[in-house]
């Protein structure tokens, strides 16, 4: 595997499973499923397809933190606000 | 316009974590509780970041007090783009006693003794929901007070606080040196994912102590007792309007 590429990937896979700490279902829930989503595509060679996949985990940090932060919005609107009419 | 700026972080169970209070009553379950930042303190860290990117202000000063762990939450403040830190060292039972009046004593000492120009804070913490700090700081320092802010921006050197009130939404325009106390609706704060902590790790953190800003941290304020709310009673079902009515003359609501 080219080395800058294999960086990266492990740079993501901790990336994730730092912020998969949080995960509603569980951090343990979330570790599985991210070490067997990683292991699917470990024989995969071509650095543009590495590229790909590297993008992808990206968008699901995006849509973690996105999720976290929705999750916290509406829980701090509940306990503080009144409902809206 | 080059300001330097304090934001003031607190930290607390996880706003998830539901408290259960002690058996004898002298507060609240804290063993093994995942911690972490004052959602409206994080709020605050993000306003002050987004000032500095638009390079309105020059410095972002993160600042709590507490125990040891307190720096944890310095550390989150910094990968979110503070400068440096402040660690105000508050252990033990003095920790348990600190409030309100306590800490906006010790942000008033910093922010005079780094010459900030503006001071941001959560309008108040999950775990006492006080909502007094920004409010006391700004008494004590004299400066002017945009509190529940849910919109900042400077017009010239005066300051622009789009406040959110019980009728609605207020605009006011206070002069700097001010302190800002930040709402909900501010802003929506960015994650610390790992890389930003990793570099905030280079970003450093003074530690010092009340004393060392002359701030007598003795509580005014002893808790005598803590209690969970009532349990909801269940509710009981009526067969007719009149056992319905027949009830709440019963229980002398009617």
């Amino acid at each position: 595997m080219a080395n800058p590429i294999r960086g990266e990937v492990i740079k993501l896979y901790k990336n994730l499973l730092y912020i998969g700490r949080e995960y509603p279902q569980g951090s343990s829930y979330f570790r599985d499923r991210l070490k067997s989503a990683f292991m699917k595509n470990k024989d995969v060679t071509d650095p543009e397809q590495i590229r790909k996949l590297v993008a992808r985990g990206e968008f699901v940090i995006k849509e973690l933190e996105a999720l976290y932060f929705l999750r916290k919005y509406r829980t701090m609107k509940k306990r503080y606000y009144e409902p809206d009419d | 316009f080059q300001v330097g700026l304090l934001v003031s972080v607190k930290r607390f169970f996880l706003f998830l974590f539901e408290i259960r209070v002690k058996p004898d009553k002298s507060g609240v379950v804290t063993d093994g509780v995942k911690h972490s930042m004052n959602p409206f303190c994080e709020i605050a860290v993000e306003e002050a970041v987004k000032l500095k990117e638009k390079k309105l202000i020059k410095e972002v000063v993160a600042v709590s007090c507490g125990p040891q762990q307190a720096q944890e939450t310095i550390r989150t403040a910094l990968a979110m783009g503070a400068d440096r830190g402040i660690h105000v060292q508050v252990a033990g039972k003095d920790y348990e006693n600190l409030g309100p009046l306590q800490v906006s004593k010790i942000m008033a000492a910093l922010a005079k003794k780094e010459e900030a120009q503006l001071v941001i804070l959560g309008k108040q913490a999950i775990d006492d929901d006080c909502n007094q700090t920004g409010q006391m700081t700004a008494a004590l320092l004299d400066w002017p007070q945009g509190t529940f802010a849910s919109e900042v921006s400077f017009e010239g050197d005066k300051l622009k606080v789009v406040r959110e009130i019980d009728g609605g939404l207020e605009t006011i325009t206070i002069n700097t040196p001010a302190v800002v106390t930040a709402d909900l609706r501010l802003n929506t704060p960015r994650y610390a994912t790992l890389p930003n902590i990793m570099k905030a790790k280079k970003k450093k953190i003074a530690i010092m102590k009340p004393e060392d800003l002359g701030v007598d941290i003795t509580s005014r304020v002893e808790v005598l007792r803590v209690d969970e709310p009532p349990q909801r009673e269940a509710g009981v079902k009526v067969e007719t309007v009149q056992d319905l009515v027949g009830k709440l003359k019963d229980s002398g609501l009617v």
